[in-house]
């Protein structure tokens, strides 16, 4: 019977922990929830780190995900005081919502690159010897943003490729470089800094550039901290984090 | 065990969880069932990525389930009737792709297949043969992931079966072939049915695997599963035409199947 008891408690006791967990975030007033696309994950957490240094006694949490699905949390009125997009379309959904507080100003961009595992055994040079027979190419399927990208740098470059897997996401296409299953893969310039994989560039005017936008959350009710994050971001010491992760100025 | 005795004994209290459990696996389904865009069904799954889709899913999930009987029956048969097959470690061995988590699975595969990987890299090498992201590869992932259902299941069969009739033919002067193909595998046809079934299910389901293992193509390796992710974000109501596919597909199976699969799962 004792056991039985002990069992019920370690089984019912992780879920009184989770619902006062739950329970108690966000209502502390000093706390800024910021969601961000992926592709800021590095960046945005020095920052983050660097701004409650100068606020004391505020916490900045950040929430990374597919810059497409944090949009429809905003919109469909998530917590959400900041919010930074990978992509000017996805950015202009939550404009065009009414739930942004400003015209949400493009902050950073980020362009297009070849990754290729660091052996490089398919000798590729340039973004044409993508096209060349049984060279396997990985690219992000068009719907998400490093996909359209991916498909405007080719057709910028006039090289038809027919890739070997559209991927869900740019990590997965990363992956697959960094395993060394594909020759090549089309991610963004920042994603070669935190990969094991050699880059080959594509001419500035060639590579697509996307445009990072940030704004803030027209329901935040902190208006003035989420205003003062979003001029940090945007301000010198933000271009300069965001310069050494490989990010490009507006 | 009437269900009136069953009832009798049954404390009362455990209505309230029994039915939070009804609720907690039913409502998600019920969810599903209530956005589903009833009437936009017939065009969305008659679209040119959902048809592909279908057509893929059901190629490779059938060649899966063949591969798995072809290679998982005599496996069984020879858990359940010697010992070195029937110890721990193949067993552990057969049980782990169960519980593995199936992009744990994709990257085992690749580990072994893939360009660098220990059987794939001769491959490559020696013949010049690549199976990651081809239609083959979808196919070795869903055999992976859907084989252990199907020897489990059969590998139950086989040790509740009768073993007096194999010995009743053996003592009558059958050769041990004669045993085998006469006695126990009509003995346990049913249960290789319903393994193959079982199988053929989750193989349709695969996603993890196929998707870390084989890539996402339309046409060679994106099946249902991977069609209704890549969908999701752009045309929510195709990715839930071809869910409610697969939760309807599964449905019957799992009702026709009545249970009998837990037989070899009860071991």
């Amino acid at each position: 019977m004792r056991c039985t008891k002990a069992l019920a408690l370690a089984l019912v006791a992780p879920l009184l922990a989770l619902a006062a967990c739950s329970g108690s975030s966000g209502a502390d007033e000093s706390t800024l929830t910021v969601s961000a696309a992926a592709s800021l994950t590095e960046s945005f957490t020095e920052l983050a780190t660097q701004f409650e240094a100068d606020h004391p006694g505020t916490t900045v949490r950040l929430n990374f995900g597919g810059s497409s699905s944090l949009a429809e949390q905003v919109v469909s009125g998530a917590p959400v005081d900041v919010f930074a997009s990978a992509s000017r379309t996805t950015m202009d959904t939550v404009v065009e919502a009414g739930a942004a507080a400003d015209d949400a100003p493009t902050f950073t961009t980020n362009s297009m690159t070849i990754a290729v595992p660091s052996a490089n055994r398919a000798n590729l040079t340039s973004i044409a010897d993508l096209a060349k027979p049984g060279v396997r190419v990985a690219e992000c399927a068009p719907e998400v943003p490093c996909g359209a990208a991916a498909r405007k740098t080719l057709q910028n470059a006039g090289v038809t490729v027919t890739p070997v897997t559209l991927d869900p996401d740019v990590k997965t296409v990363l992956g697959r470089v960094a395993a060394g299953e594909v020759d090549a893969g089309l991610v963004y310039v920042t994603d070669i800094r935190t990969a094991n994989v050699a880059a080959i560039p594509i001419p500035a005017d060639v590579a697509a550039t996307n445009e990072y936008a940030i704004t803030v959350v027209k329901a935040s009710p902190q208006q003035d901290l989420a205003r003062q994050f979003v001029d940090f971001v945007a301000g010198p010491t933000g271009q300069q984090v965001l310069a050494t992760y490989g990010f490009g100025t507006p | 065990m009437t269900g009136k005795r069953r009832t009798e004994s049954t404390p009362w209290y455990l209505v309230v969880p029994g039915v939070v459990a009804i609720a907690f696996l039913g409502l998600p389904l019920l969810g599903l069932l209530l956005i589903a865009p009833w009437g936009d069904l017939l065009p969305e799954l008659t679209s040119e990525e959902a048809l592909q889709a279908l057509r893929l899913s059901l190629i490779t999930s059938l060649s899966a389930t063949g591969l798995a009987l072809v290679v998982g029956v005599p496996l069984a048969v020879l858990m359940s009737r010697t010992r070195w097959f029937a110890g721990p470690w193949v067993r552990a061995l057969v049980t782990l792709p169960l519980v593995l988590p199936p992009v744990v699975g994709g990257v085992a595969l690749l580990a072994a297949f893939g360009r660098n990987g220990i059987a794939g890299g001769p491959l490559y090498e020696l013949a010049g043969v690549q199976l990651p992201f081809t239609t083959l590869a979808v196919v070795i992932a869903e055999a992976f992931v859907a084989m252990p259902f199907l020897v489990i299941t059969v590998d139950g069969a086989l040790r509740s079966a009768d073993r007096r009739l194999e010995q009743a033919a053996a003592t009558l002067g059958a050769s041990r072939w004669t045993v085998f193909r006469r006695v126990t595998l009509p003995l346990i046809a049913p249960s290789i049915a319903a393994g193959a079934v079982l199988a053929w299910a989750r193989a349709l389901g695969e996603f993890g695997a196929t998707l870390t293992f084989a890539g996402s193509f339309p046409g060679v390796t994106r099946t249902l599963p991977l069609a209704i992710y890549a969908a999701l974000d752009v045309q929510r109501s195709q990715a839930i035409a071809l869910s409610l596919v697969l939760v309807i597909v599964s449905a019957v199976i799992l009702v026709s199947l009545r249970g009998q699969f837990l037989a070899g799962m009860r071991r």
